[in-house]
């Protein structure tokens, strides 16, 4: 074996190592760092009890009510399956919206209400103009709203 | 073929060949560039719709696509050039991957910096730590460690051996950055940076952000270049054909 084989044989299992370790990254990073619990997760009590932690799903259609005379607003959280009522006092980003993704950090309380400090507005790969956009949601609501189950990307959009 | 498959690799050889070659990059960069801001600017709809209801700012994406990509393509380009470096020992190939990484570099710094300001008004915050935004800064790192080692090691032979080895090791945050939010299930990869999608681009959106990307690959190539042969100058200041190249372009 020249003295070129053998490190090109170096290099190539230094590379097959490198492509384990980015596997179990990856694995790692789907399973074991949870960057938001879905409100069924909270529901199950996965996420921590009196600590910090992230809730992330969409904001329940018609859920956002606001106190009058204050900022403090409460909306409602959902995956689809199980719903968090969410309560929070201070400036919403632009994107914020009913049906719209939302990532927020807080609390969960006694009463079951999730006591959020902050809130983050989550969007979408969608890069569409208004009217096309229109014309694709009409076109998906009359022809393929049957189908969602079979499309689990189109249909949750956190 | 053996003889001209190595012709290049000659860093006298490489040094004219890339000294000719920078200006086109140069060239097709600023080109692609131009055109590819007017088309951001003027031909693009002035506001997003449906799921996505951006507003202006949204433009961000042709600077910061662009340079997300750059930063992860160029690192598998520092990383093959030091895999080729080791395996055949040539210089040129070290001096190809210390030339290339501080372009990747700025790239990706760009990539974290126009995504802070494109966070803060469609998100809600500067910076968060979501497993994207954070496997980026990881790899600002490894660029910023890849550089500092390599400089931190005075024989160039030994520190080009070095880095290498730290850049090899390094790409095992490519991947990671790329499915950190296109893992197979999408309900499993929980983050606040969406998805990437060609598919649910408007044409004149894509056509911006893919001739942005194609112009900052394009300038990759001229500073590399420019860079490499600084590197070569420097590392070949002893021999006479660095001298002949010297007294011609001094007369010149």
């Amino acid at each position: 074996m020249k003295a070129r084989h053998k490190r090109l044989v170096f290099v190539t299992i230094a590379i097959a190592g490198v492509a384990v370790a980015a596997a179990l990254a990856l694995s790692a990073l789907q399973s074991n760092i949870a960057y938001f619990f879905s409100p069924t997760q909270v529901l199950n009590g996965e996420a921590p009890k009196d600590k910090v932690f992230r809730l992330g799903g969409m904001v329940a259609d018609g859920s956002v009510q606001r106190k009058s005379g204050d900022l403090t607003m409460t909306f409602v959280v959902t995956d689809t399956a199980k719903k968090v009522t969410v309560s929070y006092t201070g400036i919403l980003p632009d994107l914020f919206g009913e049906g719209q993704g939302v990532v927020t950090r807080g609390k969960l309380g006694g009463d079951g209400v999730f006591y959020a400090e902050e809130v983050l507005a989550k969007h979408d790969e969608s890069y569409m103009p208004p009217e096309v956009q229109d014309a694709v949601d009409k076109a998906q609501k009359m022809g393929v709203a049957k189908k969602d189950a079979g499309q689990p990307q189109s249909s949750v959009n956190y | 073929m053996k003889r001209h498959w190595f012709h290049f690799s000659a860093p006298s050889t490489f040094y004219s060949l890339a000294g000719r070659m920078t200006p086109w990059f140069l060239a097709l960069a600023v080109i692609t560039g131009l055109i590819s801001l007017y088309w951001g600017f003027f031909e693009t709809p002035d506001r997003l719709g449906g799921s996505n209801p951006q507003k202006e700012y949204y433009r961000i994406i042709f600077v910061h696509v662009g340079s997300a990509w750059m930063s992860m393509w160029l690192y598998v380009v520092v990383a093959g050039w030091s895999a080729l470096g080791l395996v055949f020992n040539t210089r040129l190939s070290y001096m190809m991957a210390v030339s290339v990484a501080p372009t990747g570099a700025i790239f990706t710094f760009l990539a974290l910096f126009t995504g802070a300001f494109w966070g803060k008004p469609s998100w809600g915050t500067w910076w968060d730590w979501d497993p994207r935004l954070t496997s980026e800064l990881v790899l600002f790192f490894l660029y910023v460690g890849y550089l500092a080692l390599h400089s931190a090691i005075d024989d160039a032979r030994r520190a080009d051996r070095a880095a290498a080895l730290l850049a090899i090791v390094g790409l095992v945050m490519v991947p990671v950055i790329f499915w950190s939010i296109n893992c197979p299930d999408p309900n499993q990869c929980a983050a606040l940076h969406q998805r990437s999608s060609m598919s649910d681009i408007d044409g004149n959106i894509l056509f911006g952000m893919l001739g942005l990307t194609f112009a900052f690959w394009m300038y990759s190539f001229a500073t590399s270049f420019m860079r490499v042969r600084s590197i070569i100058l420097e590392r070949e200041a002893d021999t006479t054909w660095v001298a002949e190249q010297l007294q011609k372009e001094g007369v010149r």
